[in-house]
């Protein structure tokens, strides 16, 4: 079993290594919301520096978007996703591996860049660790709930647009308790509830996430 | 050897199966029991559901009713592992042709004493271990994914039109390796589009899809 989730991880992780450019965008897409709403606000520090977390996290929210369709189409479309279904491992494993793989080559490089994002908009620097913190608590969250849509939409022509209604709506409640939690900070307030929340959610989406998105993924053979 | 198979336990039971019979006609009360030793030849027109048939039995869609049922592996509890070979090979093009086997050998089991390379020479493309697969042509890669079930150690090989894309040479081993399967104890199903496509030795059952009332 472990060999199994090991030797997709491994795959998709060499996959990506292999087609560098593809990580870029998502990287890039980001930038690109963030410069335009600076753009947008026009030269007012303060006013940009109230709105950088929450800019900075939508960013990251569409730049995820982009990128998930391309979690489970590739292997449809290739048929290596018979292969896992028909595989005598058991699919959540499978998925999970993907899932982290995803995490780890589109997620944690926009983790990484979020506090150069959010400086170009003038985030006070008392709200950078909140901002880093919520982010890697709360993108397993967000990856599992795209992943389960992403397994939902992987049999449907039109797939990309699709997944962005679906999920959107179900990354409100995410979005809200994140930008709470850095709000919180700016005032001064204890973070450490908030914090503990997301947390607990990551937990729950890591535990349950597997399960769902398998029973999504097999729900679309039909 | 018949006698012996039929009173070894069947690898794969259906019972009643129905699949899309009000829509587009294609089956039901389908009762198949296939025999380790056994390659069952599904045949027809197109359309007549031969890749629905072999997709229903890989567990890739569900039936409108009736049951599918695999032996169970004494040593695991599990059902016996299946390999599906389907019109999408399942082969990653950004990867070389020996990583492609890591990945797909890595979800299952590795059968013993076959190695990558040893399944690669089997197959006629030994030296292509670390071509980049998008450099192969249709044929190759179907070699490939030919390999793939040569390391597969599951005792149910579901092949959805192993013939297509070959040259003659090409269709010679897939008969080989069906032959060599079905001696070992394991059981195919495979679709082709006409039976004499097939020319495998051994024991073998013949569906025509056109033929079902």
């Amino acid at each position: 079993m472990m060999r199994a989730f090991f030797a997709l991880l491994g795959r998709d992780l060499k996959l990506a290594m292999r087609r560098r450019f593809d990580l870029l965008q998502p990287l890039y897409f980001a930038l690109l919301v963030c410069l335009l709403t600076t753009l947008a606000i026009g030269p007012e520090p303060a006013l940009l520096g109230r709105l950088a977390a929450a800019v900075t996290w939508i960013a990251v929210l569409l730049a995820l978007l982009l990128a998930l369709d391309g979690l489970f189409r590739p292997d449809a479309e290739d048929g290596s996703l018979e292969l896992m279904l028909t595989a005598p491992a058991p699919l959540p494993v499978l998925v999970f591996a993907k899932v982290l793989a995803f995490w780890l080559v589109v997620m944690l490089p926009l983790i990484v860049c979020a506090p150069l994002f959010a400086s170009m908009l003038h985030l006070p620097g008392t709200q950078w660790l909140p901002l880093l913190l919520t982010l890697l608590l709360a993108t397993p969250c967000l990856a599992w709930l795209g992943a389960i849509c992403a397994a939902l939409t992987v049999q449907a022509r039109r797939g990309g647009a699709l997944l962005a209604l679906l999920l959107l709506p179900l990354t409100v409640p995410v979005l809200i308790a994140a930008i709470g939690t850095v709000d919180a900070a700016l005032q001064g307030l204890p973070m450490r509830s908030p914090l503990l929340l997301l947390g607990a959610g990551a937990i729950a989406a890591c535990s349950i996430g597997p399960f769902a998105c398998a029973v999504a993924l097999r729900l679309g053979l039909r | 050897m018949a006698g012996l198979n039929s009173e070894l336990p069947p690898l794969l039971v259906t019972r009643g199966l129905a699949f899309g019979y009000d829509e587009h006609g294609m089956f039901r009360d389908l009762d198949l029991c296939l025999r380790p030793g056994t390659g069952l030849v599904l045949c027809g027109s197109n359309g007549s559901g031969k890749s629905t048939l072999l997709r229903l039995l890989a567990g890739l869609l569900l039936p409108d009713s009736g049951s599918i049922e695999r032996a169970i592996e004494h040593t695991t509890g599990e059902p016996v592992a299946l390999a599906w070979h389907g019109h999408h090979l399942g082969l990653k093009t950004g990867l070389s042709v020996i990583e492609n086997l890591r990945w797909s050998g890595g979800m299952h089991e590795r059968r013993r004493r076959m190695t990558p390379a040893s399944a690669l020479e089997t197959v006629g493309l030994d030296g292509f271990e670390h071509v980049p697969t998008r450099e192969l042509s249709a044929g190759q890669r179907k070699r490939v994914a030919l390999a793939r079930l040569l390391l597969s150690p599951a005792p149910l090989w579901l092949l959805d039109e192993p013939y297509a894309n070959l040259d003659p040479r090409g269709a010679q081993l897939v008969d080989r390796l069906i032959g060599h399967h079905l001696r070992n104890g394991g059981s195919v199903v495979l679709s082709v589009h006409r039976p004499d496509q097939a020319a495998f030795e051994g024991p073998r059952q013949l569906l025509d899809l056109d033929a079902l009332p």
